[in-house]
């Protein structure tokens, strides 16, 4: 069955994907020698609850910066956009703008005041002046539901890449990447996770350089020659938008979520606690933008040349979404060592996402629920994290799990829920936490649950999965993304229930709180 | 009795200084998030509505679309720039002169 898919993946090109390339497997054992000795030095650095967390707070702006690049360019961005171009062609840029747009939002609205007000997760703020227990159980919810269909996809999509890239097993990538992802996390937890993240970030964005020179350097570095070669070969319509579109409220709920999920990813948000100030987690958005900005012009471009250079149909015979278009294009211009080094740099890539993923959902535990829930926000730190470290452990073996339970089934939707749930329960509570006095306990909690039910019961009404998934003719629901719904649903519960029922203390709490908000004065 | 350059943190809440701090903050946050909220829609309903006007050539292939594309992403980054360069400059100094006046 294996050697069979394997002779399939081979077929139409003459491509060495699928075989051992040993450049790629000394480039993968070199990146996990690398990585696991920086998480021996880092195990000796993390001792307090502030350095497992939050490194310390101790990484600077620039730091922070290229690691949340590293947190949120994921294999998915890197090999599923460059296909989508590649296959597409311009539709995919339209879906690149809507994940970086998000960015400039968490530095207006968010960034700071987050910085300022919490500890280690972002119900720190939304818990800040409302009652601990409530909104801490609701918001840990949100983060473990937005984690978990990440991490889902994550892991499907690496054991079914590295297996393609490799030609290793899908359950052996799978528990490769649980095993060493939470190694990273339980003993070198932020600290190490943070320079997994900026070195893969550095690998990815200098690889992906190298892959747009080679491939321009084939149209005379004109990108003007390679769009004439691209409308030429599959016609002038590649070059502007097509069908990706056709419903305008699809477009603005897909564009909702991808935008404002953004702001509401856990371990996203949590990076803000690994710098030491307002000042330096305002230059990390900066910078990150900078580098997202533009690893998407470079994965348009490689699109474009892989589109070019390779075709349509050759990228489309090795897998029919174009996932592997980088990786022929790789092969096409730099051969197979160079192959295997982009190859690697897609699996450290999934690597150090999963690990920010896992990292974020073991402090939504600890953090969240044992401290506030179970302890009453009495932290004995020892015991906080022997709890950590626990759930580091059970969110590792959940996530082979689940990786291995959804083997072969269709999950591309859950990126989408997950974005959709970030924008729905994470944000807009986060959102009037910071910005709304009159914001309540009992206004943040019905905000949370709404928005994270409607995401989950519209997704299974919509066409994403009535459709393309079960088979029907027609969904109940007519949107892909329920986002524009469930947003606004969340939104106008937070409001109505803070209104309807007010809550003195956390009027009072929001006036003296500012200072903090501000000022910085009494941040940690 | 206190000197005049010491004050309590409620007084430095009630201060006019203070107020027009939280405001202006927000006033510029704002104003840059409906900037980013417009052009961003505002390409999405144009890609919803109306592609043709995408299509137009600018260059013997390249289209309007491209440079549009390639521009919301630069434009984007231009304004989390303009936003650091505001509150390095002028928020971080009022910021300092408040909390000078705390202690």
């Amino acid at each position: 069955m294996f050697l069979s898919l394997l002779l399939l993946l081979q077929a139409p090109s003459t491509s060495t994907l699928g075989t051992a390339n040993p450049v790629s497997i000394a480039m993968f054992f070199l990146f996990v020698a690398v990585t696991l000795y920086i998480t021996y030095w880092a195990a000796k650095k993390t001792k307090t609850g502030s350095e497992f967390y939050a490194a310390g707070r101790n990484i600077s702006g620039f730091q922070n910066g290229l690691a949340l690049a590293g947190d949120y360019m994921s294999a998915a961005s890197f090999l599923g956009i460059a296909g989508m171009v590649a296959t597409k062609g311009y539709d995919g840029l339209i879906y690149s703008i809507g994940f970086l747009v998000g960015w400039p939002l968490i530095m207006f609205l968010i960034a700071e005041p987050l910085r300022n007000l919490g500890k280690y997760t972002f119900a720190d703020v939304v818990a800040f002046r409302l009652r601990q227990r409530p909104i801490r159980i609701v918001s840990s919810v949100g983060s473990l539901l937005t984690i978990a269909f990440y991490l889902i996809a994550q892991m499907v999509g690496a054991g079914g890449l590295i297996k393609t890239l490799f030609g290793l097993d899908y359950e052996i990538a799978v528990v490769v990447v649980g095993c060493v992802m939470t190694l990273y996390v339980l003993f070198g937890g932020m600290i190490a996770t943070t320079w997994v993240q900026i070195i893969k970030a550095v690998l990815l964005l200098s690889g992906a350089t190298v892959l747009v020179l080679l491939s321009l350097a084939k149209f005379g570095f004109s990108p003007a020659n390679l769009l004439e070669t691209v409308s030429r070969q599959y016609g002038q319509e590649m070059l502007s938008p097509g069908g990706y579109i056709t419903n305008p409220f699809d477009a603005l709920s897909l564009g909702l979520a991808l935008m404002l999920g953004t702001a509401g990813l856990p371990h996203i948000l949590m990076r803000f606690y690994t710098v030491p100030d307002a000042k330096a987690a305002r230059k990390s958005v900066f910078v990150a933008t900078g580098f997202i900005g533009y690893f998407y012009l470079l994965t348009f471009l490689i699109g474009f040349s892989a589109m070019a250079l390779v075709g349509k149909p050759a990228i489309e015979g090795i897998d029919k979404g174009g996932n592997m278009a980088a990786l022929l294009l790789a092969e096409q211009t730099g051969g197979t060592a160079f192959l295997g080094f982009i190859a690697a740099v897609a699996f450290a890539t999934i690597l150090a996402v999963v690990a920010g993923l896992t990292l974020s959902g073991a402090s939504s535990i600890s953090h969240d629920l044992y401290v506030h829930v179970f302890k009453n926000g009495v932290s004995n730190e020892k015991g906080e994290m022997k709890v950590a470290r626990r759930a580091t452990i059970a969110l590792g073996i959940l996530s082979i799990v689940l990786g291995l339970v959804f083997k072969g089934q269709n999950v591309a939707f859950m990126v989408g829920l997950a974005f959709s749930i970030a924008a729905s329960a994470n944000f807009p509570a986060l959102l009037m936490s910071i910005i709304w006095k009159r914001f309540t306990t009992k206004g943040a909690v019905w905000s949370i649950a709404t928005g994270a039910a409607l995401s989950l019961i519209l997704i299974v009404l919509s066409p994403t999965i009535m459709v393309d998934i079960m088979g029907y003719d027609e969904a109940i629901f007519p949107l892909k993304n329920p986002a524009l719904v469930s947003m606004s649903g969340a939104f106008l519960m937070g409001i109505v229930v803070s209104l309807l029922q007010p809550e003195e203390s956390a009027a009072l709490k929001f006036e003296s709180e500012k200072l903090r908000t501000y000022l910085g004065v009494g941040a940690e | 009795m206190m000197t005049p350059e010491t004050q309590q943190p409620h007084e430095i809440l009630d201060s006019p200084d203070f107020k027009k701090l939280v405001k202006k903050r927000w006033s510029v946050s704002l104003v840059l998030t409906f900037t980013m909220l417009l052009v961003y829609f505002g390409f999405l309903l144009t890609v919803a509505f109306n592609k043709q006007v995408l299509a137009t050539r600018i260059g013997e292939y390249t289209t309007l679309a491209i440079p549009i594309g390639l521009g919301i992403i630069l434009f984007a980054w231009v304004l989390t720039g303009i936003y650091v360069f505001w509150a390095n400059s002028d928020y971080d100094t009022s910021v300092q002169n408040l909390k000078n006046k705390i202690q």
